[in-house]
């Protein structure tokens, strides 16, 4: 049975990393999936909403609600923008009527490897990646959507690839939305913290399931000059 | 706190090499305890959602439970205060002081009596209490306040306490611990044999026997509230839980969260004066309010006093790692500290506080008594922003966030947001024109944008095409 998936791009893999976005198209449709794109589509409000501006963040989810309620299944590469959704009936917890709306979109809207391993129970995708790879759990894909088997699994099953743990395990990349400039000097000591190691256990791509933390761990490492190169864990799925 | 106050002590906490070193590795090594403990307890989260539970059931009849407790120890013999704020709490420990005559007084561990400042209220009738608590003695001695909920001098290394032992001791110089802790003994045993009057906090209040349970390691708990004729224990309101069997699910999770240990060294549950035996004459327990009603009575904001003080969200809390308890300016640091002071100072005085995180949700996964911080922490954001409180960020955040919202809501005007966005970072000298980029990019490369979107490069299905 082919699945219709609306995929939700992300404000920074449509902006910033087209290839991400492409890259998980190409996943999806690999994994069997009808993929459509609706370009009503903007933010899922989670900036505003994890600085405080409930109102503003408000206006912007409704939209989502309203663009996307439809779809069969919405599926987006970034466990943090999937977990803001989920996050909608804490946003809307005075108005009973969005309440419900908005849970029940949750309950269709998925990051992307757990629509791969949970939903679709795919993980062999024909990749072939060559290199030693290390995967950061990102923070809200980790503990709100309790993404860790689902990326490990998929990796596991890339020609090739070898999966290298990382010595600072769980830990957070630092960013942490505006936090990431409201304390500039303490997300960059945490990010730091959490790149250590990388060069002993030679590893060559630093991959995560959302595009905000590999903003921040890209943009440290290219800081500091470092070799190891970050890509999203669609771009590895993609690799042929 | 002034809003500029925690910006700059988190960066001077992070120039500091004692702090980033040492207490990273202190605070992951309690961690990694913690975790062992855990391990231990195949039914650790059954523990965590029972007492969670309870802890729930007894905050939404609190009124109830603490009548039930006050009457159950003033049947037992106990003598009852209640304190509304903590000048009250403080002036009836100091009236009690002067009613016995005491002088000399000794304090164990307790974060309540650090929350109404009671040391210095004490010390201006020259009664200052002696800490007997290792950790907080040095801390004492040292003339600072406790960096850590349950290890208030992990921000010290040995060496910096051997020197503090040679300064303020004039003992010869040693980093040995057991060194240090023979001198500890020796001066403290002089004071506990002198004490007139010994001041405890409670861990938890039992209603059903109107008993007072203190968990502590080192043996000073329970001579501070034996040896002294008078004991006066310092209990926040919501540390009373219904029945005496609700301790067997708190004191499996507690130590285990705390100190990795599977149960403290001590455990002094008193009900009631000992007047006939060696224990106290006299029992009084001061019941603390100072904000917590309040906070009770905030449905959204309730679970924030289910905490038992563990400290488990500070060593699990990349922040506090990072940066350690001095930096947050208030007496409870860390996610709970973030989360409690704002509600007991308010949000003018500690509004930024709840900014100051990542919102990793390290301290959810960890704490026993499920409190969901990062949930709170945003409600609390939310409330600084809406009644213009400090990091809120001001008037200039507020319309940025307007702006952005009235963007993002058609896709036509997102398209130009991003449209200018992607210009801007491909500006060389925007990152040194617009604020938050040039926070960002003092550390970071700005991520420069691959050619075109991917609205405009792709090629498959559109649906909707609004």
């Amino acid at each position: 049975m082919t699945r219709t998936v609306a995929l939700f791009a992300t404000c920074l893999a449509d902006q910033m990393w087209p290839e991400v976005a492409h890259a998980t198209v190409a996943v999806l449709e690999r994994a069997g999936c009808r993929v459509t794109f609706d370009p009503a589509q903007t933010c899922c409000a989670q900036p505003a909403f994890n600085s405080g501006h409930w109102p503003q963040a408000r206006e912007v989810a409704r939209h989502f609600v309203r663009t996307f309620e439809r779809a069969d299944a919405i599926v987006a590469p970034s466990g943090s923008c999937t977990a803001m959704v989920h996050r909608y009936e804490q946003l809307f917890a005075d108005e009973p009527d969005w309440r419900a709306r908005a849970a029940a979109l949750a309950h269709k809207t998925h990051e992307l490897t757990a629509f791969l391993v949970r939903e679709l129970r795919v993980t062999e995708l024909g990749a072939r990646f060559p290199h030693r790879v290390a995967v950061h759990d990102a923070c809200h894909g980790k503990r709100e959507l309790g993404l860790y088997d689902e990326p490990r699994a998929l990796l596991r099953a890339v020609q090739g690839l070898e999966l290298v743990e990382l010595r600072t395990g769980e830990a957070c990349c630092g960013f942490g939305g505006t936090f990431a400039v409201k304390f500039p000097e303490l997300s960059t000591a945490m990010v730091d913290h959490k790149l250590s190691g990388l060069d002993e256990d030679r590893v060559d791509v630093l991959t995560a399931v959302d595009g905000s933390c590999l903003m921040q761990l890209r943009g440290r490492l290219q800081r500091r000059g470092s070799r190891v190169r970050t890509l999203h864990l669609a771009e590895i799925l993609a690799a042929r | 706190m002034r809003p500029e106050t925690l910006a700059q002590n988190v960066r001077d906490a992070l120039r500091d090499p004692v702090l980033t070193g040492a207490l990273r590795r202190a605070t992951d090594t309690f961690a990694q305890r913690r975790q062992g403990a855990v391990g231990s307890l195949p039914d650790w989260e059954e523990l965590r959602t029972q007492a969670a539970a309870i802890k729930a059931h007894t905050l939404s009849r609190l009124d109830h439970f603490l009548e039930q407790f006050v009457q159950r120890a003033e049947a037992a013999g106990t003598v009852v205060h209640w304190a509304h704020d903590a000048a009250e709490a403080c002036a009836i420990v100091q009236q009690l002081a002067e009613r016995h005559g005491a002088a000399r007084l000794v304090k164990s561990k307790s974060m309540a009596t650090e929350e109404i400042h009671l040391n210095a209220a004490l010390a201006t009738s020259g009664r200052e209490p002696v800490e007997t608590d290792l950790g907080e003695w040095i801390i004492q001695l040292a003339g600072e306040t406790p960096s850590h909920i349950i290890v208030p001098a992990i921000h010290k290394t040995k060496e910096a306490i051997g020197q503090l032992f040679v300064d303020k001791l004039g003992v010869p110089a040693s980093s040995e611990p057991a060194v240090l802790a023979e001198h500890a003994r020796q001066r403290l045993r002089a004071h506990f044999a002198a004490a007139d009057l010994g001041i405890s906090g409670v861990n938890f209040g039992v209603a059903e026997t109107g008993s007072i349970l203190i968990l502590e390691n080192e043996g000073n708990a329970r001579m501070t509230t034996t040896l002294p004729r008078v004991h006066v224990a310092v209990m926040g309101i919501e540390k009373v839980i219904p029945r005496a069997r609700d301790l067997d699910v708190f004191l499996r999770l507690l130590p285990r969260s705390g100190t990795g240990q599977h149960l403290t060294t001590y455990q002094s549950l008193l009900t009631g004066p000992d007047p006939e035996g060696q224990g106290p004459r006299e029992l009084h327990v001061v019941l603390l309010d100072n904000g917590r009603s309040r906070i009770a009575a905030d449905e959204r904001m309730q679970s924030t006093l289910a905490c038992i003080r563990c400290g488990a969200c500070l060593n699990a809390c990349p922040v506090y790692q990072s940066i350690g308890g001095h930096a947050y300016g208030s007496v409870y640091p860390g996610p709970i500290g973030a989360i409690l002071t704002p509600q007991l100072q308010g949000l003018p005085a500690a509004g930024k506080l709840p900014f100051a995180s990542s919102l990793c949700g390290a301290c959810k996964d960890v704490c026993p008594v499920k409190i969901d911080i990062p949930s709170l922490l945003l409600e609390l954001r939310a409330r600084a922003v809406a009644s213009g409180n400090a990091g809120s960020g001001g008037r200039l955040e507020k319309l940025v966030w307007r702006l952005w919202s009235w963007c993002e809501r058609s896709p036509r005007r997102h398209r130009v947001a991003m449209w200018l966005a992607r210009i801007g970072a491909r500006v060389p000298f925007a990152a040194k024109l617009l604020p938050p980029l040039r926070a960002w990019a003092a550390s970071r490369e700005v991520p420069k944008p691959n050619g075109k979107s991917f609205r405009a490069t792709y090629r498959g299905e559109r649906e909707g095409g609004r």
